[in-house]
């Protein structure tokens, strides 16, 4: 997996900014409510995707269990809204319990009566348990394709938890949030979904901000290191175990954040949140935008979901074909994804296909790259 | 009581080998991470489900009792085929980088998945007619037109008639079983013939025939791989490759050939568990999807590369889930203490044992994280 690591040009960035703020603002007041209801969740995915660039795209782990830590994040929120609006059921415990016939809650609802707990909950247990799971497997030094086969594991563990546990947490059912009540108002009405939409926008844009200033510096070098060459960091005297667990446990956190508006903004959680093709999917965004560049992450999670939820709109057998599709071209032709070659020299390669510019013939670096692939070909 | 539990765990365990026979050829001997496996089965027990209508024709009808046993050759013969495709299109660009397959396949994955509900398995079997003949016809002829400038246009032919034979085919099987003729994301069930429905009276024991059936079949593909990787020529040439990439090539071996071919097996296997799974329960898209992860524990906690490691470690989960899974350490003592009890009942239900599986699993590898029967070497970790 080598790859240069991609810097995108301050001008991109600037113009990719404007559009998208550009576009957010504009958003509520051209889009229905249902579509600006689609873009909210779509930014709140974009939230899990910073997360998988940076444990992939950054220091080259491929996890495809992050749909744990976002159903985790989703479950706090979840739980805390039902709780808090419990209070005219038998009990005063959420309504599904009365189903199984349990009176009592169970201990671990209790705490999240308290709206502040269940503020820090939503991301600090998923980063919790991002951690301790990172650091049991990263102890091994089990890695590459072994690490995400367990990862994989431990979703289906979650899952088979979560889907069987009725008494518990409602088992497949899943928690429904759009009929419980916040600051006396439905969270299913407009008004707050609207507010929802903008704290989303605004979490986007601050867990940007946050990436970037995690891969910044000496910290996000060693996390390249270790992408590229682990045993080099490690007899370079850096323990990578504890880099891996700190930006996992950071990956988790952020699903977890993203989990709770996904939640918030859907209606429901439920354990389908944890299957495998959903956590693989978000694996897709992050190589579709670009790995290793944060904005690629957030745009291709908002730009795949809506061709998604169009394509489905219109033909909905196909998106299976097209999604499918995409995994292979990405991995097979554009292995950088769209803001890498269009950051590259894709765009070049393309005008010169279609006899629009000229080849350039006098460029060092460009010579002896052919030379050598001369070499290699002999 | 105690053959009871360890006969369950076997045929648990031996479905899981056979699936994990071929993810363990492809990940162990080339490295790379097979999501597709899966739908590789399904396509297998689909095929057992087709082979089942088509003996039921009139014509075949004499013959049903025989279909189990035609359709594990089918089953080999197309999942292996399109295992072919696969590796010649998209995982043949991708040696070395096993992350980058995981993903490649799983959109295979995807497509197999959806392919099964929108085109009819009619014409899908005549699709798989027409690869068969497009892949193989060419290498029939002698190595004299091979090596002829004009054998690319013998091999555009073959492909065109193998489109032709394809459509007819298709058309053929759509025109006389009308099941087949449409389209449908509905699961479907696979019958046993009479002589395998039943069950057997061992030792006071009754096992279902059809589990039986698993188990030979299971029998019989490890005695074949392994009788074919240590004896033939080819299996030599496989295991070569897999120790020397360039040693081997230097020597004459044809790396390519190899790949191909062990790509091939792995996958003809993954159909032959498809036939097993079809046995076992109603066939869908998504049938592939309940083992595959299955399958990629037994071959991790097995240790990679290896065949004696995944067999120990799929009848050890097998058994483990049936101990789990149906609460038999209650029975087997009777008067355990209430905590203890309370817990095994917790686990006691298919979702949960696999919970418990995964997590033991888990715990195991932190004390061998290289699985039961590690590869020994002195390589840094690349």
């Amino acid at each position: 997996m080598e790859f240069k690591n991609l810097k995108l040009s301050k001008k991109t960035t600037f113009v990719i900014w404007v559009l998208i703020i550009a576009f957010i603002i504009a958003a509520p007041s051209i889009l229905p409510v249902f579509r600006l209801n689609l873009l909210g969740r779509y930014l709140s995915l974009a939230i899990v995707a910073l997360g998988v660039d940076l444990i992939w795209g950054f220091t080259g782990l491929l996890s495809l269990g992050q749909g744990i830590f976002f159903a985790l994040g989703g479950y706090c929120a979840a739980m805390y809204l039902q709780i808090t609006s419990s209070s005219e059921f038998p009990n005063n415990i959420p309504e599904f319990f009365g189903l199984y016939g349990v009176d009592n809650l169970p201990f671990f609802w209790e705490p999240f009566r308290n709206p502040i707990f269940s503020l820090f909950a939503i991301w600090v247990i998923p980063a919790l348990v991002a951690g301790i799971l990172g650091f049991l497997v990263f102890r091994n030094r089990i890695k590459g394709v072994y690490f995400s086969i367990l990862t994989q594991a431990a979703l289906l563990v979650f899952f088979n938890f979560f889907n069987g546990q009725q008494k518990l947490i409602n088992g497949t059912n899943g928690l429904k949030t759009d009929v419980t009540q916040l600051f006396g108002q439905m969270v299913g009405s407009e008004s707050i979904q609207r507010m929802f939409f903008w704290f989303t926008a605004l979490l986007v844009i601050a867990a940007w901000f946050f990436s970037k200033w995690v891969v910044k510096g000496r910290f996000g070098n060693i996390l390249i290191g270790i992408r590229d060459d682990e045993p080099r960091v490690r007899f370079t005297g850096y323990n990578p175990v504890l880099f891996k667990t700190i930006i996992f446990s950071i990956a988790g956190g952020l699903a977890g954040i993203s989990g709770a508006l996904y939640t918030v903004q859907s209606g429901i959680v439920s354990p389908q949140f944890m299957t495998v093709p959903f956590s693989i999917e978000m694996v897709i965004w992050v190589a579709v935008g670009g790995r290793g560049t944060l904005l690629g992450a957030i745009l291709g999670a908002v730009l795949i979901n809506y061709a998604k939820s169009l394509v489905s709109e219109a033909l909905p057998a196909s998106w299976m074909f097209i999604q499918g599709g995409i995994f292979i071209l990405v991995v097979t032709a554009l292995p950088e994804g769209v803001l890498g070659w269009v950051q590259g020299e894709g765009p070049r390669n393309l005008l010169q296909k279609l006899g629009l510019k000229r080849k350039i013939e006098t460029y060092p670096s460009l010579e002896i790259k052919n030379e050598t692939e001369g070499l290699k070909n002999e | 009581m105690l053959l009871d539990s360890l006969f369950n765990g076997v045929a648990i365990g031996s479905v899981l080998l056979v699936a994990a026979l071929g993810l363990a050829i492809v990940f162990g001997l080339m490295g790379v991470i097979n999501l597709a496996h899966g739908e590789l089965m399904m396509l297998g027990a689909y095929t057992t489900y087709v082979t089942q209508l088509i003996f039921k024709l009139p014509l075949l009808k004499p013959y049903y009792n025989a279909y189990v046993i035609v359709s594990i050759f089918f089953a080999f013969i197309v999942s292996g085929v399109v295992g072919i495709l696969l590796e010649k299109t998209v995982i043949r660009k991708l040696y070395g980088s096993p992350l980058e397959t995981l993903l490649a396949t799983w959109g295979v994955s995807l497509i197999l998945q959806q392919f099964v509900r929108s085109v009819p398995l009619a014409y899908g079997t005549g699709l798989v007619i027409s690869l068969i003949i497009g892949l193989f016809l060419p290498s029939v002829f002698s190595s004299k037109i091979k090596e002829s400038i004009k054998f690319k246009y013998v091999k555009f032919s073959s492909w065109i008639f193998a489109a032709l034979a394809g459509v007819l085919s298709g058309n053929l099987i759509s025109s006389s079983v009308s099941k087949l003729s449409r389209a449908s994301a509905r699961n479907v069930d696979v019958t046993a013939p009479a002589w395998m429905r039943g069950q057997v009276e061992i030792l006071g024991t009754t096992f279902p025939k059809t589990r039986l059936m698993i188990i030979i079949i299971t029998l019989i593909s490890v005695i074949a791989i392994t009788l074919f990787l240590n004896q033939s020529a080819w299996g030599m040439r496989i295991r070569a490759v897999t120790q020397n990439r360039e040693m081997s090539d230097c020597l004459g071996i044809s790396t390519e050939k190899v790949d191909v071919l062990t790509f091939g097996i792995g996958s003809g296997l993954a159909g032959v568990a498809g036939v097993a799974v079809s046995l076992l329960g109603s066939v869908g898209p998504n049938v592939g999807g309940n083992y595959i992860v299955g399958c990629f524990m037994v071959v991790v906690l097995g240790g990679v590369g290896n065949l004696l490691g995944t067999i120990f470690a799929s009848f050890g989960i097998g058994i483990m889930t049936d101990l789990i899974g149906a609460g038999r350490l209650l029975s087997i003592w009777p008067d355990m203490p209430l905590p203890l009890s309370n817990t095994i009942n917790f686990f006691a239900t298919t979702s949960m044992a696999r919970v418990m599986i995964f997590a033991l699993i888990v715990i195991f590898l932190q004390f061998k994280p290289t699985g039961l029967f590690p590869q020994k070497g002195r390589m840094v970790e690349s």
